[in-house]
């Protein structure tokens, strides 16, 4: 048994302390919004907020994750209301195939936490989100135009 | 053909037709436009035909065979229906048919098949006719209503208008009347300059759905009762499974069944995929390898490397007489290259699920076939095409991958150990990348013969390596050639040669080894526009000729290859100076039937770390219906491209592949993009493909400003094995 708080939600999850964050969010939370990529903590499909920090949930488990705040894709706009990323993307036509988005939103976002105007050198050392689709371009043009907002 | 195919059709008979249509064969497709007997949506709306369903509240469904994996084809060929059908884009929403409604309804909505950079091109005409066919039944139908010619009606933005009287009404509203009414014969295409929507750069239809994590991917699939599977299959293509020590899982939590899956593989089912994966990790798992044990990357390249001189060989492309013109030759070039093995590493790893009963099969999953997939569930179910379907849902990625169906025949095969219970099966990102269906490996010796006055007039180019439909298409071969092998190389149609050589021979001495090779984004142009536009590059240098001035001097009789490159060559300013420490390279290619070149800018630090500045990049792809979405295509193709160039090579250790996860089969990341400046160019009067023609310009034109950069020529993949790196 683990008690998560995922979304501003308590929650028990039957599942082992040692098991990643990732599979009890999509598995016993159900919030499939969170992708597996790796598995290995290098991809970033699977970032989500832990206290408002950008972190990959396949690499942690879940008895690390207690007692923290964890935001998922599912809960980084307020209710019906999307992020600024969100609307940033849509705006910008990021995604393609999409599946590597939601950690990607969920890393950008952290990002533009800590640093509301980053340099193009900040995206770089701080997304290092792998998209094989290659919405790089896009993805760079939607945080500058909302740093600039 | 496809006369024969119905519901009742047996296993075996679908099976050899997908293949067929697989080879490109589907011609003369039965396509009716609707008819007198209404068939209506899932929740009672009417079709107007298979690709329009217009509700009451006006809101426009269109059907979508082609598969939607991040290419943008769903928003391209519903802007093409929508064009002829006029209808309000804010309303129109998508949906995929399945193939086995498709199969039922006598293949109501042709080919499902989705690569080759064929969605939209190998649509086009039949989808803009069913959007013309409905526009045409809804009028008639207000024009019947208001009993009045429907030559004097017109529709625009799902209104139709009587000019005379001035009267109104909308889609939503003559609906159920256009429905019941016999589709025209005549239906005539709107000419292409009189195009509102097809040729706007409109926005995706699938993007909301994916900025807040609800798209529904085949890896989020929750059916009730479901359980999850973790397979392992043997490293070794062609090995068996052996045996395995159940007793030792025995207990584990949430363990419910361990299976054999055909000969070499066994999987685990469980209640999650976490405890089905640990509980697999732990099973003790004996293998037998077999002969392609002995297998290396160096015994590979060892033997294709005896391909390179004389021997058998199928040509592919050939004129005058090579053989003497070399033997006369004033001056003789000569340079072998290789290409690597490479993993398309889809975001998204293979995964299925399946549903089996005793009188049912149903599998949803992300394909780029839906109807090799179909066929797969016939086949590994062994039940009727009417008791059988695949529900198609979005692929978070493909890049060719997934047109194989051998997760899906995996998933069906646990599914059938277990009827009743829904079984997802998915692939860990080890089993994915050790599984793959690779880029080809190949070797290029290439050889030139200039006469004294340093005119090329002998090309000798000599591939040595794999074929794909060898191995996945036999029945594609022609007499023992595979002609795919020769894309962008061929001497006519859509992957044609862009130069003229007086003397030329382009032959393949086809060797395949026991790794399965597979349709890797751009397929055969990736290696071959390597091969061809580095050795121009050398060929240029070998002269003291500018690499541009050289080859448009051998590309008079190709004024569409010459127009992309020279766009891309005026805009990065070949030709003037460059800033300070960059350095420039050319390419150009066709592929797919459509024409592109592009441009790089890189700087080189210390000689092994390379930043490419910029990329200017040229498509003419005939028409370009979403040209926003041609520009990410052209972008995102280069993160692909490069990250193969660099990182992307796969190796073979007795007999396996090496590279196992993203830790040694590395990506680009952003901040190696380089600014990617499009120029879509179309020049109308055909249809190129645009998901994959521009990957294959990217390596060589990279690997070109590296010469002008270092005086080094870089002639293997990837560049990782070479310490050169991307940053």
């Amino acid at each position: 048994m683990a008690n998560l708080t995922i979304n501003g939600k308590s929650l028990t999850l039957d599942v082992e302390p040692d098991t990643p964050l990732l599979w009890a969010i999509r598995e016993n939370a159900g919030l499939t919004g969170t992708k597996y990529g790796c598995g290995i903590a290098q991809c970033g499909a699977c970032t989500v907020h832990m206290d408002g920090v950008a972190t990959r949930s396949c690499g942690i488990s879940v008895a690390e994750a207690e007692g923290k705040k964890i935001t998922t894709i599912e809960g980084l706009g307020a209710g019906s209301t999307l992020h600024k990323v969100q609307e940033a993307w849509i705006a910008q036509d990021v995604p393609q195939c999409g599946y590597c988005q939601s950690g990607m939103i969920m890393a950008v976002a952290a990002l533009l936490n800590d640093n509301p105007k980053p340099t193009d050198a900040d995206i770089d050392e701080a997304i290092t989100n792998i998209c094989r689709c290659g919405t790089f371009q896009q993805v760079r043009e939607a945080i500058h135009t909302i740093a600039s907002a | 053909m496809n006369k024969h195919v119905s519901p009742r059709m047996n296993r075996r008979a679908f099976v050899i037709g997908s293949t067929a249509l697989g080879a490109g064969l589907a011609i003369g497709l039965d396509i009716p436009f609707g008819g007198p007997a209404v068939v209506r949506a899932a929740d009672g709306s009417p079709e107007i035909n298979a690709w329009v369903v217009i509700k009451p509240d006006d809101t426009v469904v269109i059907r979508v065979a082609r598969s939607e994996m991040g290419q943008g084809s769903l928003t391209g060929l519903a802007q093409l229906v929508a064009e002829e059908l006029e209808c309000d884009w804010t309303k129109v929403t998508t949906e995929f048919p399945s193939p086995g409604q498709s199969v039922a309804r006598k293949r109501v909505w042709g080919d499902f098949s989705t690569g080759g950079s064929r969605g939209i091109r190998t649509s086009q005409d039949y989808v803009r006719k069913g959007g013309a066919t409905a526009r045409m039944m809804l009028i008639q139908a207000a024009a019947n209503d208001w009993k009045v010619p429907a030559s004097e009606c017109t529709a625009a933005n799902s209104v139709i208008t009587h000019s005379p009287s001035g009267k109104t009404t909308t889609y939503g509203k003559v609906a159920e009347a256009a429905a019941k009414l016999t589709p025209p014969a005549d239906v005539k295409l709107k000419d292409p300059k009189d195009w509102k929507l097809i040729g706007k750069g409109v926005k995706r239809l699938d993007t909301p759905d994916k900025v807040v994590g609800a798209t529904v991917y085949g890896i989020d699939v929750k059916l009730p009762g479901m359980l999850n599977a973790a397979i392992k299959d043997c490293p070794v293509t062609g090995g068996k499974l052996k045996s395995y020590d159940e007793a030792k899982i025995a207990g584990m939590k949430g363990v419910k069944k361990v299976v054999k899956v055909g000969d070499s593989a066994v999987a685990v089912v469980a209640d999650t995929f976490w405890h089905a994966k640990t509980a697999l990790d732990a099973l003790p798992i004996v293998w037998d390898e077999g002969e392609n044990k002995k297998v290396s990357s160096a015994s590979i390249a060892k033997w294709l490397a005896e391909g390179l001189d004389g021997g058998q060989a199928y040509v592919g492309n050939s004129n005058g007489d090579v053989k003497t013109a070399l033997a006369g030759a004033a001056k003789t070039v000569e340079a072998v290259y290789n290409y690597p093995y490479q993993n398309h590493a889809t975001m998204e790893p293979m995964n299925a699920t399946a549903l089996y009963t005793a009188d049912k099969c149903e599998v949803w999953c992300g394909t780029q076939n839906g109807e090799a997939a179909f066929a797969a569930v016939l086949e590994a179910s062994e039940l009727p095409a009417d008791k059988c379907d695949v529900h198609k849902l979005m692929l978070g990625g493909g890049f060719g991958r997934r047109g194989q169906t051998d997760y899906v025949r995996q998933a069906v095969l646990i599914a059938k150990q277990m009827p009743g219970t829904p079984i997802k099966l998915l692939w860990t990102r080890e089993e994915d990348m050790t599984h793959g269906r690779y880029h080809p490996i190949t070797q290029c010796k290439m050889t030139a013969g200039f006469d004294a006055d340093n005119n090329l007039t002998a090309l000798h180019m000599r591939i040595s390596g794999q074929s794909i439909q060898f191995t996945l298409r036999p029945d594609g071969l022609v007499n023992g050639m595979d002609p795919s092998t020769f894309q962008g190389l061929a001497p006519k149609g859509d992957a044609s040669f862009g130069y003229s050589v007086p003397n030329l021979l382009i032959d393949h001495s086809m060797r395949n080894p026991h790794i399965i090779p597979g349709f890797w984004r751009g397929v055969n142009v990736n290696h071959n526009a390597l091969y061809v536009e580095c050795f121009m590059d050398e060929l240029a240098h070998a002269v003291n000729q500018d690499p541009l001035e050289f080859r448009r001097k051998l590309m008079k009789n190709n004024p569409k290859n010459l127009a992309v490159l020279e766009a891309v060559a005026e805009k990065v300013g070949w030709g003037k100076p460059a800033p300070e420490g960059v350095y420039r390279g050319l390419a150009h290619f066709m592929g797919f039937g459509s024409y592109v070149a592009a441009a790089a800018e890189i700087s080189v630090t210390d000689g092994t770390k390379v930043k490419v500045q910029r990329i200017i990049a040229a498509t003419d792809p005939g028409y370009a219906v979403n040209p926003a979405q041609i520009d990410r295509q052209i972008a995102g193709s280069f993160v692909y491209g490069l990250s193969g160039l660099f990182f992307g090579g796969c190796t073979v250790k007795d007999g396996a592949i090496e590279q196992t996860n993203f830790d040694t089969y590395d990506s680009m990341r952003i901040a190696a993009m380089p600014k990617v400046e499009s120029i879509v160019m179309p020049s109308g009067g055909f249809w190129g493909g645009v998901g994959e023609p521009t990957i294959c310009v990217a390596g060589p034109a990279v690997l070109n400003a590296y010469f002008a950069a270092t005086g080094k020529r870089i002639r293997s993949v990837p560049l990782r094995d070479q310490n050169i790196t991307l940053v």
